[in-house]
C-alpha cells in the first residue's frame, strides 16, 4: 500500500475531517487534503492527483452519491478508488452507492481498525 | 359569504325539502346541519390562530437552541482534539511501551469523538422536522385566513444522492458494518 499516495477526504463536518486526518495521520498516510461538499471535491479531484477518495454522503450542494457518479463518468478519474463513510446505514443507500461504484462502504460511527482495514482493500485493488 | 336573500332562499329550500322527509332523513339532516355548524366553527378557530407566535418565536427560538447544541457539541469535541493531538505530539519523547499506550488511548477518543458528527446530523432531521411542521401549520391556516398564507413553494428536483440522504437510522433500520459488509460481498 503506497501511503505516500494523496487522499481527499470529503465531509460538512468539520470536525469529523479531523478525526479522519488524525487517524489517517496514525496510519502514516499524511498527504491529505479536504473538501466540505461533493462540487468542492469534484473541483479539487480534477485540479489534482489523487489516489484515494473518502467521503460522507450527506452534504450540500453536492452529495456523496452525486460526487461518486461524477467520478465514474470522469475518463480521468472513474478507476479512483472511494469509500464512502456515512451514517446512512439503510440498505437501499449501500446498493445504490454500489450500482454507482463505490469502492467501500463504512458506516458511522466507525472505528479506526475499520478505517484501515477498508483502505488496504481498496487500494489493493487499486 | 352568502348575501342576506340568498339565505333566505336556502332556509325557504330547507324548510320546503323537510316537509317532504320522513322522521330518520330529517334526523340526518339536522346531524349534517350540526356538522356543519361544526366545521365552520373550527374554520374560525383555525383563522383566528395566532400562527405568528408560532412561525415568528416559538420554531425560530426551538431551531435556534438546537444550533446552539450542535455548536457547543462542536466546541467540545474540538477542545478534545486539541488536546489529543498535544498528547501525540509527546508520543515520540515517552517509553515505547508509553507510546504505544497512548496512541491506543487517543485513537480511542477520536473514535468516541464522531459523536458529533452523529448527533449534529440527528439534530438537523429535528430541525427539518420543526420547519416542515411550520410550513404545514401556515399552509393549513392559510386556507381559512388568506392573510396568514406563504407563496407557495416549489420543491427543485432531488438527486438520487439528496433523496436517499436521511442521517442516520435508529434501531431495525440501521445496518451493521458487519451487515454492510455481508451485503457488498453479495454482490461480488
Amino acid at each position: 500500500m503506497d501511503k505516500s499516495t494523496n487522499v481527499l477526504i470529503v465531509d460538512d463536518y468539520k470536525t469529523m475531517l479531523r478525526i479522519i486526518r488524525n487517524l489517517l495521520k496514525q496510519l502514516d498516510f499524511n498527504n491529505v487534503e479536504e473538501a466540505t461538499d461533493g462540487q468542492e471535491a469534484l473541483s479539487k479531484l480534477r485540479a489534482g492527483n489523487f489516489g484515494l477518495v473518502i467521503s460522507d454522503w450527506n452534504m450540500e450542494p453536492m452529495t456523496g452519491l452525486d460526487l461518486l457518479k461524477e467520478v465514474r463518468a470522469d475518463a480521468r478519474l472513474k478507476a479512483l478508488p472511494f469509500i464512502m463513510i456515512t451514517a446512512e446505514s439503510k440498505t437501499e443507500n449501500v446498493v445504490a452507492a454500489r450500482a454507482a461504484g463505490v469502492s467501500n462502504y463504512i458506516v458511522k460511527p466507525f472505528n479506526a481498525e475499520t478505517l484501515r482495514e477498508k483502505i488496504e482493500k481498496v487500494m489493493a485493488h487499486a | 359569504m352568502l348575501e342576506p336573500m340568498q339565505k333566505v332562499d336556502r332556509a325557504q329550500i330547507a324548510l320546503n325539502v323537510m316537509s317532504g322527509l320522513n322522521k330518520t332523513e330529517a334526523t340526518l339532516l339536522q346531524e349534517l346541519e350540526a356538522l356543519g355548524r361544526m366545521v365552520a366553527a373550527a374554520k374560525e378557530e383555525i383563522a383566528a390562530m395566532r400562527v405568528e407566535n408560532v412561525d415568528a418565536t416559538h420554531l425560530p427560538a426551538a431551531t435556534d437552541e438546537l444550533d446552539e447544541v450542535v455548536k457547543s457539541t462542536a466546541d467540545a469535541a474540538n477542545e478534545i482534539l486539541d488536546v489529543c493531538e498535544t498528547l501525540e505530539n509527546l508520543q515520540p519523547g515517552l517509553a515505547p511501551e508509553a507510546a504505544d499506550i497512548v496512541a491506543v488511548c487517543v485513537t480511542r477518543i477520536y473514535e468516541a469523538c464522531a459523536f458529533q458528527d452523529i448527533t449534529g446530523q440527528r439534530i438537523g432531521k429535528v430541525v427539518n422536522a420543526l420547519k416542515q411542521i411550520e410550513q404545514r401549520v401556515r399552509e393549513t391556516t392559510g386556507r381559512f385566513a388568506p392573510s396568514a398564507a406563504l407563496p407557495a413553494r416549489t420543491a427543485p428536483p432531488r438527486t438520487e444522492g439528496e433523496r436517499l440522504a436521511n442521517g442516520p437510522q435508529a434501531g431495525a433500520a440501521a445496518s451493521s458494518q458487519a451487515e454492510i459488509d455481508a451485503l457488498l460481498a453479495s454482490f461480488d
